[in-house]
């Protein structure tokens, strides 16, 4: 019954569902996983990238993308990102010709957020099926794709002020959870400060998957060991209680 | 009173021009930089109408640096030169026309060469060796004329840039003084003290 109400966005339905906008989250959902880790001077974005088929040029699929020297990965369908990331840039351009200082990380938001709210209230228009619509500040955070189990693995595994190399084996650690094909199918980009946004090649990603395949070969061991020592333990007690009782006879 | 050089080397391209901000018979400020840095590789100077010049510059590099972050490639400096030549032309038939005088200077870095464009406030634009806006342009462009040479290292051509200067100061009533010189090269922009 409630599905009359879902053909036109600017209508609720008897419930207090906008179902456009939900029907425009899910599709959020269906998108590649993004990851986003903020460290003590750093933010590390890390996005899952889909196997690029063999006769396609890898360089033209860019998940994380330059906004000023800020960058900002885009979520849900390609074609709605790019305008959305085409208004931000030429706003952020904008802001600096008029106050001659470069937007900070809120404002974009702010008025990306704004661009997207307004589609979810004028006539005739479908929702941007780009992140979230309202801004909420995260230390760190997962969208797309499965990021309920990402968000789960980033809630038991972050700490404040992390380092460099530990916001971004948490960034590549997490995203592993989802990507199960490795380090080729991920992108990582990191911003270090004004304008030193680097992107890791894919070696350097490599080699950061190697060390964390071999701790959890390590952990592995050590349980298998400790396992392997009680069993043993319960298997003496095991026998020296029968050898005990067959004797205290 | 406002002058403003520009001329190429091997490998290089020198822009520089006069620091003071004046109106009238007062000079407000002696170190103003009329040269600004458009991109990795490319500068314009600018000179004419105050507030005009500022509007339309800052309008320049706002717009050259979204093409950069929009493209993921900055633009090469003929096609800088036309951009800009194009802006000036709509505005010249528009009600409030911009008149600003340029010297864009950059290094194409897919030629590996230095490129020079002198553009007027009525857009025209002319790729040269060397240029001059402004009064002092009666008596460098004879010197540049004589002393020019495209294939110069970088001193010969600070050196040339000297010799323009000093004739100046030397005859202009009103004398600018101080100068801003920057350069352009493969290895980006730098200013340098002459």
């Amino acid at each position: 019954m409630s599905r009359s109400y879902d053909r036109a966005l600017t209508v609720f339905s008897p419930d207090g569902h906008l179902f456009q906008v939900e029907y425009a989250l899910e599709a959020v959902r269906k998108g590649t996983c993004a990851v986003g880790v903020r460290g003590k001077d750093i933010v590390v974005l890390g996005v899952e990238k889909k196997s690029v088929l063999q006769l396609q040029d890898p360089r033209t699929v860019r998940k994380v993308v330059m906004l000023d020297d800020h960058t900002v990965p885009p979520q849900g369908l390609t074609a709605d990102g790019r305008v959305l990331i085409d208004k931000a840039r030429v706003e952020c351009q904008s802001h600096r010709l008029t106050v001659e200082d470069p937007v900070t990380v809120e404002y974009i938001t702010r008025h990306i957020a704004g661009i997207q709210q307004k589609y979810t209230q004028s006539g005739g228009v479908r929702p941007f099926d780009c992140t979230k619509q309202s801004r909420v500040a995260f230390t760190a955070n997962a969208i797309g794709r499965s990021s309920k189990t990402v968000r789960e693995f980033l809630e038991k595994n972050y700490k404040d002020d992390m380092t460099r190399e530990e916001s971004i084996k948490l960034t590549i650690k997490s995203l592993l959870e989802v990507v199960q094909t490795g380090a080729k199918n991920i992108e990582i980009s990191v911003m270090e400060g004004y304008s030193k946004v680097t992107n890791l090649e894919l070696s350097e990603i490599e080699a950061i998957v190697a060390e964390i395949e071999r701790e959890k070969e390590a952990d592995a061991e050590r349980k298998r060991s400790r396992l392997a020592a009680t069993a043993a333990g319960q298997a003496a007690m095991a026998s020296r209680a029968d050898t005990s009782q067959s004797s205290g006879q | 009173m406002e002058t403003s050089f520009a001329l190429t080397g091997k490998g290089y391209v020198i822009v520089a021009a006069d620091t003071t901000a004046s109106r009238s018979i007062v000079k407000m400020k002696v170190d103003q930089d009329k040269i600004k840095e458009l991109g990795s590789h490319l500068l314009m100077a600018y000179s004419g109408e105050p507030g005009d010049t500022i509007q339309f510059a800052e309008y320049v590099e706002r717009n050259i640096r979204l093409y950069q972050i929009r493209n993921l490639y900055p633009l090469r400096p003929a096609a800088a030169a036309s951009w800009v030549r194009r802006s000036l032309a709509e505005s010249l038939r528009s009600r409030h026309p911009y008149a600003v005088n340029l010297l864009l200077g950059g290094y194409d870095k897919a030629e590996d060469k230095p490129n020079l464009y002198w553009i007027d406030y009525l857009g025209s634009v002319v790729e040269v060796p060397f240029a001059v806006h402004g009064h002092g342009k009666h008596f460098a462009l004879s010197l540049l004329d004589r002393y020019h040479d495209p294939d110069a290292s970088l001193e010969e051509g600070l050196a040339t840039l000297k010799r323009c200067i000093d004739e100046v100061a030397k005859r202009l009533v009103i004398n600018p003084g101080k100068y801003k010189v920057k350069v352009a090269d493969k290895d980006g922009v730098r200013e340098v003290e002459i």
